[in-house]
């Protein structure tokens, strides 16, 4: 049974020197690698059900390049993809897509408008969205009892986001922003205002400074660097992830090492992400008993789904915008400091919807 | 003929060694012995009073326990080290080390204590261990993160669960070799084969389930899910499992829900819940039967059943992240 794989040949959020710079909030290589590590674990299923799992990656230079290998690939039978691509080409993507028996994985845009208004029926979403990574936070600041957070704000269109994310976390869990400051990376001196920690940081009252910064560059050198001395989160200090590879419960070890073995790199987010796609569809293939697209994809969406992503609970898939519930990681450097949903955060059916967007509030309609 | 003579030699020596310290308790005292995986060491209970007799320092990172037929040694794969260290039961004293593959997590023996068969969770394989000589003798892959083992009474059967392939591999014992594939539910972990041995119990923890292998034909025969008062079906993650000597009832202990269930085995159906400490995960049961302890992984203790009230009557701090138990008896 084959998947397929699709990414931009040239993705500045793959940038090596940033990789390199192992900053917290970008990735540390190709997803694709982890796929290696999905395919190997389905081996032995696959042998017992007698289906042959394996996925072909497509690199293009541009979405048209993308969408016509995908195409080509329907016309094979290939029902499911994995979409490593930023969110407008994402989007291009799924709409080409929308008539034909296909499934997208979105393994690396986090961005809520994919999960919201802009959602669409055949995208599920592996990796977290902004909001479920700011309520994993902020439930961990409620937990702490440090509720006052200073938020700094980066002038990207992502920065912004994560500031509307933190911002309804706030207000979800009992927390207080006491002021939205804009920063900027630059040493132009007339600018230090917005480029000096310290000065940016000066005259509030605050328990913790949130820095939204997507790109991760400033963020890098806020700890340490506050006019108070306050713990940074967000893009840095603790950081919300999907994954990381210090993680030690639920079988991760493991996990980490075989990554590790088969891409030479440690293991992030959104390897994990396309490592559990292809895990979900191996899950469907298996307990659907079928290798065809709409036994499989109905159980990926159905409520029998209890995929195993080594975070503790059972993953599936929200059935008002296709985003997998799953727990986030709060983590520093070299450790997991805790696993969100946080004890005492409380949901009438399944305590994983405390984090990201519930279904009364949705704004996708299929 | 070699292999005679060193065990013997070995024999001699630990007479010679008791012979110099007298023991501080003979077999079958029902001491109580539970692994701690962070703390690297496991703690001796004494049953009459659960004071603690001895912290025995292992090698890093002990999990699973097994003794020898006539209990005189106890067996414990030590995760972080790749051996099995071997403790003297009478001098509670770690007298001997078997290496083994990457992070040895769950092993059993063959019927006559020659063969150890243990899940190699780093290599995906089950590796098959010559006590005697110390050597790998066999080793076969499974689906990545084997886990639970278990033989056969009559030795011939070996079974292996894989934790990311959501299955039970049957080994033949004589020729090594994988003869079927049983699929279970989510993450299987461990097993309990019925004394009749019609019967192996698996639990998959992800799903929440046991499943029940009929041993003649390979096929699951019943699923049993759990559901303590209180709790949601994704708090449920059952792990060990204990059956009584008549293979009436099997204990099951249900990890996140901080519950252990008690099953009957001939009706399935589910008898009681016992609320229990954090992530309860080993479970045994005295030689009388009458008490039950269960090891709670994220509250470092161990809590006491008294089995016919069904009433938890003590919870006994131990080491970090306690492990597997193991009774003397």
């Amino acid at each position: 049974m084959l998947m397929g794989y699709v990414e931009l040949a040239d993705d500045p959020r793959y940038d090596e020197d940033r990789a390199e710079a192992e900053i917290p909030v970008r990735p540390l290589g190709r997803p694709f690698d982890a796929t290696a590590v999905g395919i190997s674990d389905a081996e032995q299923i696959g042998k017992v059900i007698g289906v042959d799992f394996a996925i072909e990656r497509k690199s293009g230079q541009n979405i048209e390049e993308l969408i016509a290998a995908t195409q080509a690939w329907s016309e094979q039978g290939v029902g499911f993809i994995l979409a490593d691509l930023p969110a407008p080409q994402l989007l291009e993507l799924a709409d080409a897509l929308i008539d034909r028996d296909m499934m997208i994985f979105n393994v690396a845009a986090p961005e809520d408008a994919l999960r919201g208004e802009s959602c669409r029926e055949n995208v599920i979403h592996v990796i977290p969205s902004y909001t479920m990574l700011a309520d994993a936070l902020v439930q961990y600041l409620a937990f702490r009892n440090w509720r006052k957070i200073l938020v700094l704000q980066g002038p990207l269109e992502g920065d912004a986001q994560m500031v509307a994310a933190v911002e309804r976390a706030a207000q979800r869990f009992g927390a207080q922003i006491v002021e939205v400051r804009p920063f900027q990376l630059t040493n132009d001196p007339r600018q230090r205002e917005q480029s000096n920690v310290a000065l940016v940081t000066s005259d509030a009252d605050y328990d913790v400074v949130f820095v939204a910064d997507t790109d991760g560059e400033f963020a890098r050198y806020v700890p340490y660097a506050t006019q108070l001395p306050r713990p940074v989160v967000g893009a840095a200090g603790l950081v919300p992830s999907a994954w990381h590879w210090s993680w030690e419960r639920h079988g991760a070890p493991q996990l980490n090492s075989r990554f590790e073995k088969a891409a030479g790199r440690r293991m992030a987010g959104e390897d994990w992400a396309a490592w559990t796609a292809i895990k979900a569809v191996v899950q469907s293939v298996l307990r659907s008993k079928s290798t065809d697209f709409q036994p499989v994809k109905d159980y990926l969406l159905g409520e029998r789904l209890t995929i195993d992503g080594f975070k503790g609970n059972p993953l599936s898939v929200r059935s008002w915008d296709h985003q997998i519930r799953q727990p986030i990681l709060l983590t520093v450097g070299n450790a997991v400091i805790a696993r969100a949903p946080l004890e005492g955060f409380l949901h009438q059916t399944n305590e994983l919807d405390t984090l990201g967007v519930d279904e009364p509030e949705t704004a996708c309609q299929f | 003929m070699i292999s005679k003579i060193r065990r013997y030699a070995c024999v001699a020596l630990l007479l010679t060694t008791f012979g110099l310290t007298v023991p501080a308790f003979s077999a079958g005292t029902g001491l109580v012995f539970v692994s701690n995986e962070k703390t690297h060491n496991i703690t001796v209970l004494d049953p009459k009073d659960y004071s603690i007799v001895k912290w025995i320092e292992t090698s890093r990172r002990p999990r699973d326990m097994r003794f020898n037929n006539d209990n005189t040694l106890l067996y414990v794969a030590c995760g972080d080290d790749d051996v099995i260290d071997v403790i003297d039961v009478a001098t509670l004293e770690v007298v001997d080390h078997i290496p083994t593959g990457p992070s040895p997590e769950v092993f059993y023996f063959s019927p006559d204590d020659s063969l150890i068969y243990v899940s190699n969770e780093e290599n995906s394989s089950l590796q098959i261990i010559d006590v005697a000589e110390k050597v790998i003798v066999g080793e076969i892959s499974t689906g990545a993160e084997p886990e639970g083992v278990v033989v056969s009474d009559d030795g011939k059967t070996v079974y292996v669960t894989s934790e990311v392939a959501d299955m039970v591999h049957v080994i033949d014992a004589e020729t090594q070799t994988l003869t079927d594939n049983i699929i279970v539910g989510t993450r299987p972990r461990r097993f309990v084969l019925t004394p009749d041995g019609q019967e192996l119990w698996v639990s998959d923890e992800l799903s929440g389930e046991v499943s029940i292998i009929d041993r003649a034909t390979n096929q699951v025969t019943h699923t049993l899910q759990f559901l303590p008062p209180g709790f949601r079906q994704v708090d449920v993650t059952p792990v060990g499992m204990e059956i009584t000597k008549d293979g009436s009832t099997v204990y099951v202990t249900l990890g996140r829900a901080n519950h252990i269930a008690s099953v009957d085995a001939a009706s399935k159906e589910i008898k009681e819940y016992v609320l229990v400490g954090s992530r309860a995960w080993g479970v045994a049961l005295s030689p009388d039967e009458n008490t039950m302890y269960v090891t709670n992984g994220l509250s470092d203790d161990v809590s006491i059943i008294d089995v016919p009230s069904m009433k938890v009557t003590q919870s006994i701090p131990v080491g970090r992240v306690p492990h597997t138990v193991r009774i003397d008896g």
